[in-house]
């Protein structure tokens, strides 16, 4: 272990010196004052997210089981921001009375599971990349089921345990025939000794159903929508934005850097996943009046659309998978910000209550109207040219039905986005929700979203920087 | 390399437990059976693991490794799920997953 080591890995080491440093925290800060933790922990991730911006050298260490490279990179400082997003928006739940004990093990627990994402995103070889999937899942499950005396949370934590087990399990099962008929479990040495025999396509299949789970794809995704509204509403904005995202980037790579041999096989299973979990995705999100599963049904037919920046296996869809995270990643967070707002001031989480909201908080109608606009991509906002490219990636291969269904269901998303729209607008209401101002860390949180979702469409610049780091199959 | 049971009886053991797991899973309604069933599909899949690495690839120990930190995972994520099983216990003062649904749309 040289000091060059430790440069290399940069992101994992800091990110456990923060846990660290948290844990040491709750044992000195006096039980009155554990509400401090918070902030001290914001202000160390928010130093860690912006050391990981300092240009370090790339490599591979333990032997190829570790590899950095500049797209590595690119995807953590992605999450590092967005996990930056979800700590500010989470200090005013965190503030509650019935909080106040566990406000550290909120932030250790979350840190580690960024711990196990950047791992597995840095994997070179299965083992590695088990382990940090494994990393990234408990810690959730444990996190799902947070609120100790809520019925709901306790029964999102169990399901997404249990599917988690489950999922990891199928995903082993693969592992297990990739390396029966490699010998191997190194991703460059898997993919020389791949000779797409039925074996072979066998354990892709199941490795693909592992990690479909943990995306959400239809067939695997009957457990987000219960998890998602179970689940405190900071977590579930984790889960739906950094957790997925993760899993998307994680996948990207091993599809390119391991599969292509069975390239053929991949793109049908993908053209098929892609057309169910955008279509399933979109039909149930329309009758959906709790606003957490409104967006848990949206989260999934989001990921039908990243989909079609898999299947081309060009580097512009790696590209656009990168950038639609990118943007996924603010209008996520800005639609679950506002929820998390009103749900903090008022307990409200049903559609209804937000008729008329207008009238009494326009600021806050303006930035979820954005966001929505944002993940519905109507033109000027970034949404519109993350799926632009999205839908270019796929149809530079001649995916032209593909791209035809995709844009259908677009129109389908119009319509349940609008719905929230209108209620906020149009709606008349005998008694909206009061006017409320919101504290200065939900209102920064929802700043840097609504910055993030105008920025990233209008600066082309980050579009080609994300491109010349992709690389593709 | 070794004489006696050849590779293919352990794949068929491992394959009939997988499946007896993914089995066991979908049908049994007791939570803490469900975690039993996962167990069992991680054992399978330790099985595979090491008769593969025996019989294909002897010279090697990257398969035995596997299924070492597969056990060492299966047990911490046992822990988590049992504390989760027993708040569920204490919530509803049942472990059968038909009467845990309080979301059901």
């Amino acid at each position: 272990m040289s000091l060059g080591t430790f440069f290399i890995m940069r992101h994992e080491l800091l990110l456990i010196t923060a846990a660290l440093l948290v844990l040491i925290a709750e044992i000195f800060v006096d039980a009155g004052k554990k509400r401090s933790i918070s902030l001290f922990s914001v202000i160390i991730f928010g130093v860690i997210t912006l050391a990981g911006f300092i240009p370090s050298p790339t490599g591979t260490v333990f032997g190829g089981m570790y590899i950095s490279s500049g797209t590595t990179l690119l995807m953590k400082n992605i999450l590092n921001i967005g996990v930056f997003l979800v700590f500010i928006q989470s200090l005013t739940w965190l503030k509650k009375e019935e909080n106040s004990e566990k406000i550290s093990e909120y932030f250790i627990l979350l840190i580690f599971t960024l711990t196990g994402m950047n791992f597995m995103i840095s994997a070179g070889h299965f083992l590695m990349f088990y382990i940090g999937i494994e990393l990234a899942t408990i810690p959730i499950a444990a996190l799902a089921a947070f609120d100790r005396y809520r019925n709901k949370s306790a029964e999102a934590g169990i399901k997404l345990i249990f599917s988690s087990a489950l999922s990891s399990g199928i995903l082993l099962y693969g592992l297990s025939m990739i390396y029966g008929t490699t010998g191997t479990l190194y991703f460059s040495e898997v993919a020389k000794l791949f000779v797409n025999n039925n074996l072979q396509i066998l354990a892709f299949i199941f490795f693909f159903a592992g990690m479909a789970f943990k995306i959400s794809i239809v067939p695997f995704h009957l457990w987000t929508a219960d998890v998602y509204e179970g689940s405190p509403i900071n977590i579930t904005s984790y889960l739906s934005v950094i957790s997925k995202g993760a899993a998307v980037f994680v996948l990207i790579i091993i599809l390119y850097t391991v599969f292509p041999v069975i390239m053929g096989t991949w793109q049908k299973t993908i053209y098929v996943t892609a057309i169910l979990t955008m279509t399933i995705g979109n039909l149930f999100a329309i009758r959906q009046q709790n606003l957490k599963r409104f967006l848990a049904f949206s989260s999934i037919s989001q990921a039908g659309y990243i989909l079609l920046g898999f299947i081309g296996g060009n580097q512009l869809g790696m590209a656009s998978v990168i950038y639609y995270i990118l943007v996924y990643i603010f209008s996520n967070l800005g639609a679950f910000g506002v929820v998390t707002a009103i749900s903090n001031a008022t307990g409200k989480e049903n559609m209804d209550d937000y008729n008329g909201l207008y009238q009494t908080n326009p600021k806050l109608s303006l930035i979820m109207m954005l966001a929505l606009f944002s993940l519905a991509g109507i033109p000027p906002v970034a949404g519109f040219f993350g799926k632009f490219f999205l839908f270019t990636a796929a149809a530079q291969k001649g995916f032209y039905l593909l791209v035809l269904i995709a844009v259908l269901n677009t129109i389908i998303s119009l319509f349940y986005y609008l719905l929230v729209v209108k209620a906020m607008f149009i709606n008349k209401n005998e008694n909206p929700i009061e006017k409320f101002r919101s504290d200065f860390p939900t209102r920064f949180a929802l700043g840097l979203c609504v910055a993030g979702i105008v920025i990233t469409g209008f600066a082309s610049i980050i579009f080609e920087a994300i491109k010349n780091l992709s690389f593709g199959v | 390399m070794s004489t006696g049971i050849p590779v293919q009886y352990f794949l068929v053991l491992a394959t009939i437990m997988f499946f007896t797991g993914i089995y066991g899973f979908l049908t049994r309604r007791n939570l803490i059976t469900m975690l039993m069933s996962v167990e069992l599909i991680l054992n399978a899949v330790n099985i595979n693991f090491l008769a593969f690495n025996r019989y294909l690839y002897p010279h090697k120990l990257e398969g035995m490794f596997f299924s070492l930190f597969i056990i060492a995972v299966a047990a911490s994520e046992a822990a988590v799920a049992i504390a989760i099983v027993i708040n569920i216990y204490r919530r509803f003062a049942t472990i059968n997953v038909e009467d845990v649904n309080e979301m059901k749309h």
